[in-house]
């Protein structure tokens, strides 16, 4: 294919996404909106407020970073593993692999849909988070690296997992098992200050607190982790997810007999 | 000129070593309208699967207007359009968007994707359809949006699997008439199927696949030419007597006004009706008692077994 085909057929496959969760907006995008609406309330206004102070700022401006990074990291792992299982379940995957399209090509499509959902759902979380506290960006450039590297990486587990995934069930084991938990231990709620030497010490083998506290940083300007160190991990982590994924769709495993 | 589709020695192991399929070869001729037949489980979809890349090979070479798919499977890709047994799209998704969307993956602008769609839909009786969802199409619907998507990148070559399975008569025989009219227009098609009648109204050639070889890769002509015995069912006008015998021909009395005649080869029906005019006997029409390629069919498959 051309460059100029496979820019069509990129353009193709983010646009089918795109239209995929917004019709069915109200199980993509609204839930987040009242969740996230839900932790504001609750942990940022009525608790957060006989918390007091975390990391030098208000505990309400301290959990908004963490919580818009959740909504980033659950919805564009969530768009992709629910999409690309949907169409390997009803077989409208043969679409795309019968087709000329560069198996980089639908990866990438794929991607780019998640991070699509991702940034709507942020932008949408962001928008409420405005209703409980004032938002000052530290750091616009950290910001947007950390937002789109995150779900790029999210993006590319939700591929992995749907690929492997036998059965609906088996789309919900990890968001409910693997990521809900690391993102709770994430540091969304606390600062790493607040644990013990051990835990703490624990808490970095946790990809989320990479994550959660780069995105912190360009918020608010604090991190319980080195910026560099935390950049490092996020690219080296992405680097590795897409270079499986990829290995994943020119293998044809799961996906061709 | 280079044929469409050329395979040669093609094997598949399946993961359980079940061996799909034991070397086979083929060639397709470019403007051919080419019957793959077999029983189930003969290597037909398999077959299939390999040209357009959903099954991945374990031997062999294929050739899809002389691309070779391990060179470069992409090009081969352009060339081919694939109709598979079952319903394989999208079922939330509009008919138009579905076929909009394939032509996209083949690289074709939105402009000139809706312009295709359109085209193929309203071919295909499938326009007013366009905003309906795929999941509230009729069976047949499905299928004929199956031919719209395979068509709207415009391949040199179109695979059908079974695609007039679960089609009431009527709207196979639309499909017919349309499968013939791309076909004369310089399509190649490739079918497989169970109706064999299909098989003989529609391709000039045909391959029989058994149990992962071919059995036989000739013209249907020259296949029929080979049949040694024709039953004809003869309907008459008058009440036919109890005992008719003609010299040379088994001839069976089913009810008054029909009979059952066997013509062996080398025979001439000529001389049958001759011999019945002779008894003042009229016959108003006549047909085959079975399918001619289905006897052809069922000896090949048999005797391979």
């Amino acid at each position: 294919m051309s460059p100029r085909e496979q820019y069509v057929a990129f353009m193709t496959i983010v646009r089918k996404e795109i239209k995929r969760y917004l019709r069915i907006w109200t199980q993509t995008l609204l839930p987040s909106a009242i969740t996230m609406s839900l932790y504001f309330v609750i942990f940022g206004s009525l608790i957060g407020s006989r918390i007091g102070e975390m990391g030098g700022f208000t505990y309400m401006q301290f959990v908004v970073p963490g919580l818009i990074m959740m909504a980033i990291v659950t919805n564009s792992y969530s768009n992709v593993v629910s999409s690309f299982f949907g169409s390997k379940f009803n077989n409208s995957v043969e679409e795309l692999l019968v087709s000329p399209t560069p198996n980089y090509i639908i990866l990438l499509g794929y991607i780019v849909g998640g991070i699509s959902r991702g940034l709507m759902v942020a932008v949408v979380v962001t928008i409420v988070s405005l209703f409980f506290t004032h938002l000052h960006i530290h750091s616009y450039f950290v910001v947007v690296v950390v937002v789109l590297l995150t779900s790029t990486l999210f993006a590319l587990a939700g591929f992995i997992n749907a690929v492997f995934a036998n059965s609906f069930d088996d789309i919900t084991i990890i968001p409910t098992f693997v990521l809900t938990p690391l993102i709770y231990l994430g540091g969304v709620f606390y600062s790493m200050d607040l644990l013990p030497a051990f835990w703490a010490g624990v808490s970095k083998l946790n990809p989320l607190v990479y994550v959660v506290n780069a995105f912190r940083y360009g918020v608010l300007g604090v991190s319980d982790v080195s910026l560099t160190f935390a950049f490092g991990m996020i690219t080296l982590f992405t680097i590795v997810a897409f270079t499986y994924s990829l290995h994943l769709l020119n293998s044809g495993k799961r996906l061709r007999q | 000129m280079i044929p469409a589709l050329t395979i040669e020695n093609l094997r598949k192991v399946y993961g359980g070593g079940f061996e799909a399929l034991k070397g086979i070869s083929l060639e397709v001729q470019q403007g051919d309208f080419f019957a793959l037949l077999g029983p189930n489980g003969a290597g037909k979809s398999t077959t299939i699967g390999i040209i357009c890349s959903l099954v991945t090979k374990s031997a062999g070479k294929v050739s899809v207007f002389d691309v070779d798919i391990d060179r470069d499977f992409a090009a081969a890709k352009k060339y081919i359009g694939i109709v598979p047994q079952e319903f394989n799209f999208n079922q939330f998704e509009k008919t138009m968007d579905i076929v909009v969307n394939q032509a996209g993956y083949y690289g074709l602008a939105p402009g000139l994707a809706r312009q295709r769609a359109e085209k193929y839909l309203k071919a295909l009786g499938l326009w007013d359809k366009r905003d309906t969802p795929s999941r509230m199409l009729s069976g047949g619907m499905k299928r004929r949006l199956m031919i719209a998507r395979a068509l709207v990148h415009e391949p040199r070559l179109l695979i059908l699997d079974e695609p007039t399975a679960g089609v009431d008569i009527e709207m196979r025989r639309t499909m017919w008439d349309f499968l013939k009219k791309i076909n004369a227009e310089g399509t190649t098609i490739i079918l497989t199927t169970h109706y064999l009648e299909e098989a003989e109204a529609l391709c000039r050639h045909i391959a029989i696949i058994n149990h992962g070889l071919i059995v036989e890769h000739t013209s249907i002509k020259s296949l029929l030419r080979r049949l040694h015995r024709e039953v004809f069912i003869l309907d008459c006008v008058e009440d036919t007597p109890e005992n008719v015998a003609i010299e040379g021909f088994t001839v069976r009395r089913v009810d008054s006004h029909t009979l059952e005649v066997e013509v062996e080869k080398g025979q001439y029906i000529n001389q049958v009706f001759d011999e019945l005019d002779r008894h003042g006997i009229h016959i108003s029409s006549m047909r085959n008692r079975a399918n001619r390629l289905e006897e052809m069919f069922v000896n090949l498959v048999e005797g391979a077994a």
